[in-house]
């Protein structure tokens, strides 16, 4: 769905995610500020080969449910995608949250590479735990917001996390979501080489290694059930793992992370594990 | 009113031949290439074909096909 010679940099997981939009029919795509922005093409110019409506952060989910009802009142079978980075998904939340609220029936992507990077890598509450940013030099303090809990909290219609590490399953989801109906969420973890600080080759690999070490779970909800996807299962049992240090010692952003700071972040994540494993029915 | 000015329209290249941004060339080796595909899958641009033939105008040489090629059947050439 996005065309060669677009502004993305080197190794961008974004555009490699746009190309798994190929599995949704008749995909409309609705674009608040961010690197989505940029690599969707500047005026006069778009990558895309589908129709994408830039708007403001906040107003997002609103336009992508005014559309969709919209094309239903035209008759036009169209997938609109709300398809925003981790920092539209907080300065745009209330809206995020009442269209979920509201089961418009749309498809909401959030593209997340755990910082605001299309101004320069400020902190957003998707960021790591600990990891450098411009607004946290010494490392991110605050905690880590997990949206696709909180999305299974509205009682979504489908929820999956996914990866641009692993490309067959997030178009197999990109594909599940397109079919269904009502309120749909994707959340994309996308390593980020030149906000991460790693080399551009390297991004497959990285976001393979959040899987390995169990920094990024991946799953579905539909049916009022949560269930591991098969490249991610093994890695539910913690004795499967690599060590977290090999993930997180592969970026520039924790450089600066002493061994205990690691146990710590090691500790963080298995709190979330408990928490995923109690809406789980696996 | 006229909406014309304010739509983008679909461009391939639509920030110009993005060839000219890489330091690296990523040269298949025909030799050892098993045509699994995976590369396809992988480069963010989208500029490896069925034939494992890479677009020079377009690729910005990352080096993700690289990397991800279990067959070793990619090399990054100095440009
Ligand atoms: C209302 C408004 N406030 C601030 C900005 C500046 N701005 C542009 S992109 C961006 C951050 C986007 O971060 P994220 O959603 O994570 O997308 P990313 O660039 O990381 O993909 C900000 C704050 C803006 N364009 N509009
Ligand atoms: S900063 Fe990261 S997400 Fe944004 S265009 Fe570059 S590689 Fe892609
Ligand atoms: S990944 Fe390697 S072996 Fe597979 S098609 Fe590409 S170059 Fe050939
Ligand atoms: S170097 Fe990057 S852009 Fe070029 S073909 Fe390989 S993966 Fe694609
Ligand atoms: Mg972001």
């Amino acid at each position: 769905m996005i065309l060669p010679g677009n502004t993305s940099c080197q190794g961008c997981p974004i555009s490699l995610a746009m190309r798994c939009l190929d599995e949704i029919e008749n995909p409309v795509l609705v674009i608040p500020a961010g690197c989505s922005t940029v690599v969707a093409g500047l005026h006069p110019n778009s990558a895309m080969k589908i129709p994408v409506i830039h708007v403001p952060f906040a107003s997002t989910n609103a336009v992508a449910c005014g559309l969709k009802e919209a094309y239903k009142r035209l008759g036009v079978e169209a997938n609109v995608i709300a398809w925003m980075g981790d920092g539209a998904a907080d300065i745009g939340f209330a809206t995020l949250s009442a269209s979920a609220a509201r089961r418009d029936d749309i498809i909401t992507v959030v593209v997340d590479n755990e910082a605001y990077m299309n101004t320069g890598t400020q902190a957003s509450l998707s960021t790591f735990w600990k990891a450098k940013t411009t607004t946290s030099p010494l490392g991110k303090g605050d905690e880590k917001r997990d949206l696709a809990l909180i999305m299974i909290a509205h009682r979504a219609d489908y929820v999956a996390t996914a990866t641009v590490g692993y490309v067959e399953d997030l178009r197999r989801k990109f594909r599940r979501a397109g079919e269904l109906k009502g309120f749909r969420f994707i959340h994309i973890h996308c390593p980020c080489p030149p906000g991460w600080r790693f080399p551009s080759e390297k991004t497959i690999e990285i976001a393979r290694k959040a899987v390995a070490s169990g920094a990024w779970a991946l799953f579905e909800y539909y049916n009022g059930k949560l269930r591991f996807s098969g490249v991610g299962k093994r890695y539910v049992d913690k004795g499967n793992r690599i060590s977290l240090a090999d993930y997180l010692r592969s970026q520039g952003r924790f450089e600066h992370l002493s061994d205990e700071d690691i146990n710590e972040l090691e500790n963080a994540i298995e709190k979330e594990w408990e928490i995923i494993r109690k809406f789980s029915n696996d | 009113m006229d909406l014309e000015p304010l739509i983008s329209r679909t461009k391939l290249g639509a920030a110009g031949e993005t060839g000219s941004w890489r330091n690296y060339r990523p040269v298949v080796k025909r030799e050892l290439c098993n045509v699994c595909k995976t590369c396809l899958s992988y480069c963010p641009e989208g500029v490896i074909n069925e034939m494992i033939e890479i677009d020079y105008r377009f690729c910005k040489g990352c080096g993700i096909c690289k990397e991800i090629c279990k067959q070793k059947a990619i090399e990054m050439v100095p440009e």
